[in-house]
């Protein structure tokens, strides 16, 4: 039996990237050409053995139950658990949930039916094939209350994030909210493991006494009292803290050792769309890209992540770009470090470009 | 109230396809790979979804594991149903007698009980031997509006292929009058498809004469069609135009694969209308390399390519590596082309491996080459050459 039951939090941190997040949650944001944020949370729990899975939501989340459907492409349709949706919900106020506190108050319902021992809680702001079984072996060896995942960072574009000082055994003497950044840092990666009862008594106990941060008020003011250790996780992270962080990330996965870290095992799963395999007409030139199926290429394509079903006419050279989606781009086009978002259409001749440090973005549905 | 379905569609799988060598050693011919991610008989099952038929018995015999595995519940193509759905029938063993299928119309007189169950006004025959998109609601409205007892699809060939085909001799209003299976001198290049609609009530009428008939070879097109014929059943042929090729030799595997590419296909199976289920790979997207020059090719998910791919199809979780080229071919999921080596006009069964600079096929221009085929998991060592039109079902690693 699974000894565990996952729980994901698809709409914290939506203000990172308000551009991909306007018509949907972070949860549901288009990456690698294929995937959704919310894949990689999702696989790397069915990929640990767990089974069920509540999905906390708060707003736009149509693109996400579009998404996951019953959740048979993650092996999750299940009579006992499987995806569980957990809408806001409010017995005292009319508004959803403001922090993560109340989103958890909101679920203790779903944490009380459950039978696991342990529940993972994780977010979707980070691209990362985590094995979470063994954080899980890693919290029950410590005897912790809460164990928190962290990754070394050496830069750090995010206005909120919890940097984690753990001592040789791996306890964490101290959590600081946003301190200045020195040279290594170890930053909470929102993936955490806690005992299911215990995480329903914290929950009751932080209503009751009116807190509103779990990071501050939980975690950094309880670091002597409880036993939070750090998990250290070594492998490729990418934390999806900005449009230009959104970007830098994408183009990684054109290095082979960033894709053999994510997708070397061939176990993220994702939504099924039945595309055919995509076409390489004559006169096409593909150079250091990654191509989705159901795509169609005449023109030339130079370090670019093309999703599914886009379509690329004669004559347009393609550079340094994300294209979403089913992205229609004509013929004689030239594109140069630019994201479209899904459905967009660009007409024949059409000149845009970004650049590096500021990629031009174009809209979900645009015709330009 | 009995529950019930219109149409129940009953699926011909057991062929072995002996002339696909290597490539149905392991595997029933409706499994075999096409297309990059398909199996031939996902094309039969998508049309029986699209064209609104949800109740499918795919009648298996020879080497059924993998097709099994592959079909399971049905949830690709959207037959996993409460009612109906699709059903692998195997040959079982009855209280009387336990026998295999026999003839194609015995294989579907054994599973009259499957069939009863939803109490059909129609069945359909198929066959998982071809590729094509039909419409069989379209087939189904004109059997209903003739009122044949049997409605056979035909297409016309070329004169000089017509022996090769059951033939239909048709009246002008579409009736038949004379069905002639593979004859020497055809007198028209009207063939049938395989594909049937029968009433449900003469179908199992005349199973149960065919099957008690101790001469009859228990063949649809030697012996029931010709009895339900002679009896004066009214027959009517269903004609199609479309594009629609029996994948049941290396040549025609290859060239129906071709066929997929360029701008305006022979065939295309991308077509948003008329969607072509299947099992999908469980990949990242293809990663199309620095140096790679890939043309006029279909590549599906997962590969990796770093050499020059050119008129080809390739299958998911491919690699090209650096300075290997691959031409006129067909590349099933998972074979690794190392560096240097060189395929053209070959077919390479899954999880082949052809080690540097080895050789595998000669140039499609030769015209007294063949296809080479390598069999599944085989390698062909570092150098070596395999010549145009060998087949090879065992590792090839010089002497």
């Amino acid at each position: 039996m699974a000894s565990a039951v996952g729980v994901i939090f698809s709409n914290i941190h939506d203000e990172n990237i308000p551009e991909l997040s306007r018509h949907r949650t972070m949860a549901s944001i288009p990456f690698g050409g294929r995937y959704r944020l919310i894949d990689f949370a999702l696989s790397n729990m069915v990929n640990s053995g767990i089974t069920t899975v509540g999905i906390v939501t708060k707003h736009n989340y149509q693109s996400l139950i579009d998404h996951l459907g019953s959740g048979k492409d993650w092996d999750l349709a299940r009579k006992d658990g499987g995806i569980i949706l957990l809408p806001p919900f409010s017995d005292e106020t009319d508004s959803p949930y403001s922090n993560r506190l109340e989103a958890l108050k909101g679920i203790t319902g779903f944490l009380n039916r459950r039978k696991e021992d342990y529940v993972v809680l994780s977010d979707c702001d980070g691209v990362a094939r985590v094995d979470i079984a063994d954080i899980i072996r890693y919290h029950e060896e410590k005897n912790a209350d809460i164990t928190l995942v962290y990754h070394e960072e050496e830069e750090i574009n995010s206005n909120y994030f919890l940097a984690l000082t753990p001592d040789e055994s791996g306890r964490i003497k101290d959590v600081q909210i946003n301190p200045a950044i020195g040279d290594r840092t170890n930053v909470y990666v929102n993936i955490m493991v806690l005992n299911r009862e215990f995480l329903i008594n914290i929950i009751k106990g932080a209503i009751a006494h009116g807190l509103s941060s779990f990071g501050r008020d939980v975690l950094s003011k309880n670091v002597d009292s409880l036993k939070l250790y750090g998990y250290r996780f070594n492998g490729y992270y990418a934390g999806v803290k900005s449009l230009q962080k959104y970007y830098q990330h994408s183009m990684e996965l054109l290095d082979k050792t960033v894709r053999d870290a994510l997708f070397g095992a061939r176990d993220i799963y994702t939504k099924v769309r039945d595309s055919a395999p995509s076409k390489y007409i004559n006169g096409a030139e593909v150079k250091n890209s990654l191509i989705s199926d159901g795509c169609t290429i005449e023109g030339t394509v130079e370090n670019c992540i093309l999703f599914r079903g886009v379509k690329v006419g004669k004559g347009s050279v393609i550079r340094n770009s994300v294209i979403m989606q089913d992205t229609v781009i004509g013929s004689g086009v030239q594109l140069d470090s630019v994201i479209t978002d899904k459905n967009v259409v660009i007409r024949d001749r059409r000149h845009l470009a970004g650049c590096d440090a500021m990629p031009f973005f174009i809209p979900k549905g645009s015709m330009l | 109230m009995q529950r019930k379905k219109e149409c129940v569609a009953m699926l011909l799988a057991g062929g072995q396809g002996s002339r696909l060598y290597a490539l149905t050693n392991n595997i029933a011919k409706p499994a075999v790979a096409f297309g990059a991610k398909y199996r031939i008989i996902d094309f039969p099952l998508s049309n029986c979804i699209n064209s609104g038929i949800d109740t499918v018995g795919v009648l298996t015999q020879y080497q059924p594991l993998e097709l099994n595995e592959y079909i399971g519940n049905g949830q690709p193509w959207d037959l996993d149903r409460a009612f109906g759905g699709v059903h692998i029938l195997s040959p079982y063993q009855g209280k009387k007698k336990s026998s295999w299928y026999e003839g194609t119309a015995n294989a579907i007189y054994q599973n009259m009980q499957f069939m009863k169950k939803y109490n059909p006004d129609y069945v359909l025959i198929l066959s998982g031997d071809h590729i094509y998109k039909m419409d069989y609601a379209e087939m189904l409205k004109a059997h209903k509006a003739t009122g044949a007892d049997c409605t056979i699809a035909a297409i016309e060939v070329p004169m000089k292929e017509a022996s090769r085909f059951g033939i239909l001799n048709t009246n002008p209003d579409g009736s038949i009058y004379q069905f002639e299976e593979k004859p020497k001198q055809p007198k028209s290049n009207l063939a049938s498809m395989g594909i049937y609609i029968f009433t449900a009530s003469k179908l199992f009428k005349y199973l149960e004469e065919d099957e008690a008939n101790p001469d009859s070879s228990k063949d649809f097109g030697k012996d029931v069609l010709p009895a339900m014929l002679n009896a004066g059943e009214k027959m009517f042929s269903y004609r199609f135009s479309g594009y629609w090729k029996d994948v049941g030799t290396i040549s025609s595997l290859w060239e129906s694969n071709m066929d997929l590419l360029g701008e305006d296909p022979a065939f295309d199976v991308g077509d948003a209308d008329w969607k072509i289920h299947s099992r999908n790979p469980l990949a990242p997207p293809e990663y199309i390399g620095e140096n790679a020059k890939v043309s006029n090719s279909m590549i599906a998910l997962g590969c990796e390519i770093e050499g020059t791919v050119e008129n080809s199809i390739l299958a998911s979780n491919v690699v090209v590596e650096e300075g290997a080229t691959v031409k006129d071919s067909v590349i099933m999921a998972g074979s690794i082309i190392r560096k240097g080596a060189t395929v053209s006009y070959s077919i390479l069964d899954e999880d082949v491996v052809v080690e540097d600079y080895a050789t595998v096929g000669d140039s499609k221009d030769n015209k007294s080459a063949g296809i080479a085929v390598l069999g599944r998991q085989i390698t062909i060592g570092s150098g070596l050459t395999v010549e145009g039109g060998k087949i090879l079902d065992k590792d090839y690693r010089g002497e």
